[in-house]
């Protein structure tokens, strides 16, 4: 013990004239730092409300609630986050997983109310001082607990791809569906897209845990026609996935394909067990494409007699003939047909309704009929020299390909047309050797065609002209094709630009063959004159009521022939909803 | 010396039972002891928790492992980042995830900035047990120039949840180096300060010394370590002996002493602080600024790991802390055990070593032991 240890305690008097370490008003001059995890912010109009956030919190603390002013879109479940203060422990792992990073943190840390009410609320909807703090928690750059880059496809070589109708999109392998799987949230915005609202997330989960027998199972529960959907389905689910927003949508499609592909045919019927009691009831389909073969999985399941009239020698329809074999081979699309057939229906190939069978008949005999014709019928030009030889229809190249005969198309050839069918033209010309270029009358944003089908295109070597307006064609050998050069003419707003030609921008380019391919119509002619009351045409679609029900109580019509979008999940759609109305009819529940 | 337990005869009239706590005196966090005094003599100590108790380790079973992340720093809230640390780097074991350069590094400096927090606070509340209040003060002010770094870094100044999955959650905020070096200077003035008022104070010195000594047989009976052990000369410490991250490129020697009584072990905690102040530097001077500091990890939300078992421990400010944890390949931890020090220091190894103490001297020996309660109560 020195003299030392007796006066050191006294030092911390010096403390005494030094100025203290507090500040006096903390909430004024202390701000939180800049990625300080305070109250939540949340931007309505990016949030879609996947409701991850709430997923992924271990409090408990989010809710995902109606808000006034946000309606359920697709994309947009229309419910939006609600956090409650008094469980919520700040630790941003909802920011961090926000799919479409609308949900950011302030810096902002002081809240004073008497109401412990309040302390629920949802950010963005409920204005509050903090909602433009400018500095708070937000996810740093190049950090990310998502995975945003989708697997890529392993495809056929594009150059080597059009010598041969060989199928270009080779499927994922156990490791790559796994890993694309493994990216899905979970969230379900996709159901709602989906025409035929498949459980998606649910048979993504199947395959990321290796389960493919239940995913096989789920996938037929909506859509028996998966072999084929994973291979052209136009993925409505994927431009509504919440991955899509910071960056590649989950490849959904591809994930389908990968579970039917995995599964051999012979083992469908034990994996999907199905079994029914026929109820002595007949419904007859007309039309064997997807839309009628989904009526005819789900009637017969629930005991229907079923009979399909195809007009042709195959069933398929517009998959079969307007689809080329190097997206969807044949042998794909007979699986999913084989199985829908295996379980029964009764298949006359080669009958035209109106023509080898009368409708009248068909509708005494039936107790309910369901119209899934289809659209087989090209439309025109208008343009003089449509009707020179040479000239021909988009579905005829892709049906004369399909049946095994010579288009005789010539070396050069012209598609004229934006959409799927003008594509699949471009291609398969392509792969028949020929110099392909394609004329769009708008630009290359308003095509209808898939973004894909667009690209795989520009890589084959299709050489798209876009705002190009077909004038006439002349006679020759080889046709002379004029077309002219148009501006966009502004519509104002909401409203989509019109080409307008310009005169003075006219030109002259021979063509073997002209490919008109700019839609397609139906064939009504079947339609007795005294059904044509109630069974209505309008804007030439099949005007249908609740249930795919048509104006005509027995009468049911879907797919292409009924509906907008005339693709082949909104007809597999079709089919498994008219089903279901047949079913609730001749139980007398509709 | 630990004093044999002798038979106590309560209706004797020689015997008082009292209880200190669960308020505590120092920073020891709710726990209490119940002592059987004779005059101010303690014969008998038990230690009583339960306090703090929320079920960590079972709540973890019922969540996804990235849903532990925001619990297990709550197991030890002075320095919470050993949690983050274990925790996570058992769960990329058991997940096959290798973390990148720079994210290493930086899980370094915020595990040696929580151990100078926690040495701050714990000073202030080894001295305030004391009566020397004062220095509380002065360190706690300190420990929260600490927090605000926290706050920059993390976005959190006592929960910092940063250690995540994958690495960590954001690189060194622009301007982070400087101010990080200007609290550091802070740091070091006032150490020397708390030098020259507790360690030559003649208060200090009379009444922590030869208080509780702890000999090298009773450190693995008991199951001591960390500085406790250290003070006896036994050079125990994981980051040496068993290097993890990159402890193994800094440079720093094991802080040891010759005799651990209550004051030797505050004086090797202080010297345990520029020790701390030292390898922050070092550190600072060597995190890259280019790099990624986070790797993708399986879809957290359904991450689902292979099945098997992980220990993982490092060096905390009490010695090995440790997280196991059982995978049994679904998303879910099948079981996650926390091993910190606390609970072998606190409970069977204070009971004991309290016998024959001062009343007077109980807080301050129990803060000299230097324990946690909620990481008892996992």
């Amino acid at each position: 013990m020195s003299l030392r240890d007796i006066l050191s305690p006294f030092y911390v008097w010096k403390r005494a004239f030094s100025k203290p370490f507090v500040v006096d008003k903390p909430l004024d001059e202390r701000p939180g730092a800049p990625r300080y995890r305070g109250f939540h912010k949340n931007d309505m109009e990016k949030c879609i409300g996947c409701g991850t956030c709430s997923d992924i919190c271990q409090n408990a603390a989010i809710d995902m609630v109606p808000v006034e002013g946000q309606e359920t879109t697709k994309g947009d479940s229309g419910l939006r986050p609600m956090i409650d203060y008094g469980r919520c422990c700040w630790c941003a792992l909802c920011v961090d997983v926000c799919t479409t990073g609308s949900l950011t943190m302030s810096n902002e840390y002081t809240w004073v109310d008497t109401d412990a009410d309040v302390f629920r609320f949802v950010p963005g909807a409920e204005e509050k001082p903090w909602d433009s703090a400018e500095l708070g928690y937000q996810r740093a750059d190049n950090y990310s607990l998502l995975h945003h880059d989708r697997i890529s496809m392993p495809m056929e070589d594009f150059d080597e791809g059009i010598h041969s109708f060989v199928e270009m999109v080779k499927g994922y392998s156990r490791e790559q569906a796994q890993k694309e799987a493994d990216r899905c949230v979970q969230c379900g915005i996709c159901v709602a897209a989906c025409p035929a609202h498949m459980d998606i997330p649910d048979y993504i989960k199947a395959v990321r845990e290796g389960d493919l027998e239940e995913g096989l199972r789920l996938l037929y529960r909506t859509n028996p026609m998966s072999a084929t959907c994973g291979r052209i389905c136009t993925h409505k689910c994927e431009e509504s996935c919440a991955m899509g927003h910071l960056g590649d949508p989950i490849s959904i499609r591809w994930l389908k394909r990968y579970i039917i592909d995995q599964i051999p045919d012979n083992e469908f019927g034990r994996i999907l067990n199905e079994e029914f009691a026929p109820n002595g009831k007949k419904v007859s389909i007309i039309g064997g494409g997807p839309g009628g073969l989904a009526a005819a999985y789900y009637l017969i399941l629930m005991g229907y007699e079923v009979t399909i009239y195809e007009s042709r020698s195959k069933a398929g329809g517009m998959l079969r003939y307007g689809v080329p074999e190097y997206r969807l081979p044949e042998l794909q699309l007979d699986r999913d047909i084989d199985h829908v057939v295996k379980l029964g229906v009764k298949m006359m190939y080669n009958t035209r309704v109106g023509k080898d069978i009368d409708f009248k008949k068909l509708h005494e005999e039936s107790d309910a009929i369901f119209i899934a014709i289809g659209l087989d019928q090209p439309y025109y030009m208008g343009i003089e020299g449509e009707d020179l030889p040479g000239v021909i229809p988009g579905l005829k190249l892709l049906d004369d390909v399909t049946e095994g005969r010579d288009p005789d198309i010539g070396k050069r050839v012209a598609v004229i047309g934006g959409g799927n069918v003008a594509m699949d033209a471009c291609r398969v010309s392509r792969r028949l050797g020929c110099d392909v270029t394609l004329l769009y009358r708008r630009r290359e944003e308003d095509m209808p065609a898939d973004e894909e089908e667009i690209h795989d295109s520009k890589m084959e070597g299709v050489n798209i002209v876009t705002q190009a307006i077909p004038i006439k064609i002349e006679k020759g050998d080889p046709l002379t094709f004029v077309w002219g050069e148009a501006k966009m003419v502004d519509q104002g707003p909401g409203k989509r630009p019109n080409p307008e030609l310009m005169e003075d921008r006219i030109h002259n380019d021979p063509f073997d063959t002209i490919i008109s391919a700019i839609g397609q119509g139906g064939d009504f002619r079947f339609i007795p004159e005294n059904l044509a009351e109630s069974v209505k045409v309008k804007r030439g679609k099949i005007f249908t009521y609740e249930w795919n029900q048509t104006g005509d109580a027995k009468v049911f019509a879907g797919g292409d022939i009924a509906n907008s979008t005339a693709d082949a999940i909104s007809a597999i759609a079709d089919g498994h909803r008219a089903a279901k109305g047949i079913d609730m009819l001749l139980k007398g529940k509709l | 010396m630990i004093r044999p337990k002798q038979d106590i005869d309560l209706r004797s009239g020689k015997y008082l039972k009292i209880w200190q706590g669960p308020n505590h005196p120092g920073i020891t966090g709710n726990m209490s002891l119940e002592l059987t005094v004779c005059g101010d003599e303690i014969v008998e100590a038990t230690t009583h928790v339960g306090y703090l108790h929320r079920g960590f380790e079972k709540l973890m079973e019922r969540r996804t492992y990235i849903q532990c992340f925001p619990i297990v720093c709550r197991i030890a809230v002075p320095e919470p980042d050993y949690n983050e640390y274990c925790f996570t780097a058992a769960t990329e074991e058991l997940g096959g995830i290798e973390i990148p350069e720079r994210a290493v590094w930086l899980r370094m400096l915020i595990l040696e900035m929580s151990r100078l927090a926690s040495f701050l606070m714990w000073i202030g509340g080894q001295a305030g047990a004391f009566g020397m209040g004062t220095i509380g003060q002065w360190a706690v002010a300190h420990r929260d120039f600490m927090l605000d770094l926290f706050e920059e870094l993390t976005g959190g100044r006592v929960y910092h949840m940063y250690i995540i999955p994958g690495g960590v959650r954001g690189p060194l905020p622009e301007g982070f180096e400087g101010r990080a070096r200007k609290v550091l200077d802070k740091v070091e003035k006032l150490l020397a300060e708390i030098e020259i008022v507790m360690f030559h104070s003649v208060v200090f010195k009379m009444r922590a010394k030869d208080l509780g000594i702890i000999t090298q047989d009773m450190v693995d009976q008991y199951g001591l370590v960390g500085p406790n052990a250290r003070a006896t000369g036994l050079a125990r410490d994981i980051r040496k002996d068993q290097p993890y991250l990159y402890y193994d490129q800094l440079d720093f020697e094991v802080v040891t002493d010759t005799k651990s009584d209550a004051y030797n072990r505050a004086y090797l905690r202080w010297r345990e602080m520029h020790q701390a102040v030292g390898l922050i530097r070092q550190i600072l001077d060597r995190i890259p600024d280019k790099g990624d500091f986070h790797v993708k990890v399986p879809n957290v939300l359904h991450w689902k790991i292979p099945a098997g078992e992980a220990y993982v421990k490092a060096e905390s400010t009490r010695g090995e802390y440790g997280f196991y944890i059982a995978a049994d390949g679904t998303e879910y931890p099948r079981r996650v055990y926390v091993r910190g020090p606390s609970y072998s220091t606190a409970i069977p190894f204070m009971e004991d070593l309290l016998r024959g103490v001062n009343i007077a001297d109980v807080a301050g020996l129990n803060v000299s032991l230097h324990t946690y309660p909620p990481e008892i109560e996992r």
